[in-house]
């Protein structure tokens, strides 16, 4: 089902993986970003980055060249490169004069974005005459802290999700290092900072998550008032208001599926029919194992267990039974049939959608 | 446990387990700055409607949420003048000891007796379904907790009537 690996008391507030997903960058809710490698069943700390002066708010790791990009609520944001076995640092210039919150890497690696509580989006290039990474940025019509950023995998496309309850595609083309891209479902015209679309939640909510799907025709979203809303280019919003507490992010599998987590610490899978005219509810992912718990509350030795620990004869039930104790902060893509998940309890689990499949009946997630 | 507490109790269970589901967020005003949004409003969009759950008249909870912490507040039972100065004397107690409560506010909202303000950062060191408990276990105690000390009260009160009028 699930591979859970913790990392102490404290929460994750981001994490990210490398290529090979053999080292994991993470920050505990604090100024750092620790970096482990994985050893057997164990992981080894071996690089800690410390550059920044409040806590980091967002991490990404680029896959093909290998570079770490962090930003944090010190306004800062900072590409790490492997050099002779150490990570150094390299300060972008962002131009902004709140945290920062988020941040991800293009699809090619040659820019990313950085969105901020200064109710704007950076998105930052390599100047290599002044060698510097500079910023160029989208402010309209943003009107509050930008929470949540995707790539469309055209590498030109991006979403962002907005605490002003309103999730946005904006075209991030940058003339310096892009060839000029074709046209999308998104619309032709794609001059920086373009507003290709823009979608108003449906109960207002802070979109908390937001993610192109594989082909970038299909973008979903997940927003405080626990909706779901999935949207084609050019097409309306659908949306699911579901029983379950806020999502926090959102990832796609395949055309069909999407992966929500949040509040609720369980991990929900959702479909989407019919050219993102239908998404319905199909599963919550994190299932108790069968025949644990009801046998267990019976059992003399366990009444006298709790008598001794709790004061009372039975089990307590606001005990949690999914592997994420507290509520889950990000949903990641972990490999192409798996994904990771971290939350305030300190853990990153790793589910793989096979064996998922196998222990659910009538799971399928594609 | 009277029969209206229950539902009562329920409903406020139900509203915080939904309205406790905070995140970290830089202010948008100040720099390097974290405040409490529901505190400082100074963000419209970041607040939500607060609400009101009312057992009658004069019990009743308040909740009012934003999107990094909230501030619940609650109206004890007075029935009479004894009650009254009992709860007073009994908040005044824990909100001068507010430091050591960790989620307790130090003055309470206009109109309540005792707030409570939890923030992103006590959903992290503590279980939210935890907190959840807490706020109803005190909700349970402080009534039961009143009325015994009423009890008390009237009780020493006739014990030393009655040794003043053994003199005459």
């Amino acid at each position: 089902m699930g591979e859970v690996f913790n990392f102490g008391v404290h929460p994750i507030s981001c994490h990210s993986w490398n290529h090979d997903r053999t080292q994991i960058a993470l920050s505990p809710n604090s100024n750092d970003v620790l970096i482990y490698k994985k050893s057997g069943k164990k992981w080894d700390h071996i690089h800690t980055l410390s550059e920044h002066t409040l806590k980091v708010t967002d991490i990404d790791w680029a896959p093909k060249t290998n570079r770490i990009v962090t930003c944090g609520a010190d306004r800062n944001a900072y590409v790490w490169q492997l050099t002779n076995g150490e990570w150094v640092q390299e300060l972008v210039i962002l131009r902004i004069n709140r945290a920062a919150t988020y941040v991800r890497w293009s699809p090619q690696e040659d820019k990313f974005a950085v969105g901020s509580s200064s109710r704007m989006i950076s998105v930052c290039y390599f100047e290599s005459d002044n060698n510097w990474w500079v910023s160029k940025h989208i402010k309209k019509p943003i009107r509050s802290t930008i929470v949540s950023l995707d790539w469309h995998p055209n590498n030109i496309l991006l979403a962002a999700g907005c605490c002003d309850y309103k999730a946005y595609v904006f075209s991030a083309y940058i003339k310096e290092i892009n060839p000029k891209p074709g046209p999308t479902v998104w619309g032709k015209k794609m001059t920086f900072g373009c507003l290709m679309q823009e979608f108003v939640m449906p109960c207002t909510g802070w979109v908390h998550g937001i993610a192109f799907s594989n082909s970038g025709d299909c973008l979903a979203m997940v927003s405080h008032g626990s909706v779901l809303s999935v949207a084609k280019g050019g097409g309306e919003l659908t949306s699911i208001r579901t029983e379950f507490l806020p999502f926090n992010d959102c990832v796609w599998f395949g055309e069909n599926s999407i992966i929500a987590g949040g509040h609720d610490c369980n991990p929900v899978l959702f479909k989407v029919e019919g050219d993102c005219s239908k998404v319905a509810f199909a599963n919550k992912l994190d299932q108790p194992p069968k025949g644990g718990g009801g046998g267990k509350a019976v059992s003399a030795m366990n009444m006298f267990k709790m008598m001794d620990k709790k004061g009372t004869v039975e089990a307590t039930s606001t005990d949690l039974t999914t592997k994420h104790k507290n509520a889950i902060i990000q949903v990641c893509v972990y490999g192409p049939h798996q994904f990771s998940t971290c939350g305030k309890d300190g853990n990153v689990v790793v589910w793989d959608n096979k064996s998922l499949e196998a222990s659910i009946a009538g799971l399928r997630i594609n | 446990m009277s029969t209206t507490l229950r539902p009562y109790l329920n409903a406020v269970r139900a509203t915080l387990n939904a309205s406790m589901c905070l995140e970290n967020f830089n202010s948008q005003v100040v720099e390097r700055h974290v405040k409490p949004e529901v505190e400082v409003k100074t963000s419209k969009e970041l607040l939500l409607t607060p609400l009101v759950i009312a057992r009658n008249e004069k019990e009743k909870v308040l909740i009012e949420s934003s999107i990094n912490s909230i501030r619940v507040s609650i109206a004890v039972k007075q029935a009479d003048e004894i009650e009254q100065i009992l709860c007073q004397k009994f908040m005044r107690f824990m909100m001068m000891r507010a430091e050591n409560f960790v989620v307790l506010r130090r003055k309470p909202v206009e109109g309540y007796d005792i707030s409570f303000l939890i923030t992103n950062i006590h959903t992290e060191q503590m279980l939210k379904h935890k907190l959840v408990d807490f706020v109803i276990h005190f909700m349970e105690e402080i009534d039961k907790e009143i009325s015994e000390m009423k009890l008390s009260v009237n009780a020493r009160a006739r014990i030393v009537a009655e040794e003043f009028l053994k003199k005459f």
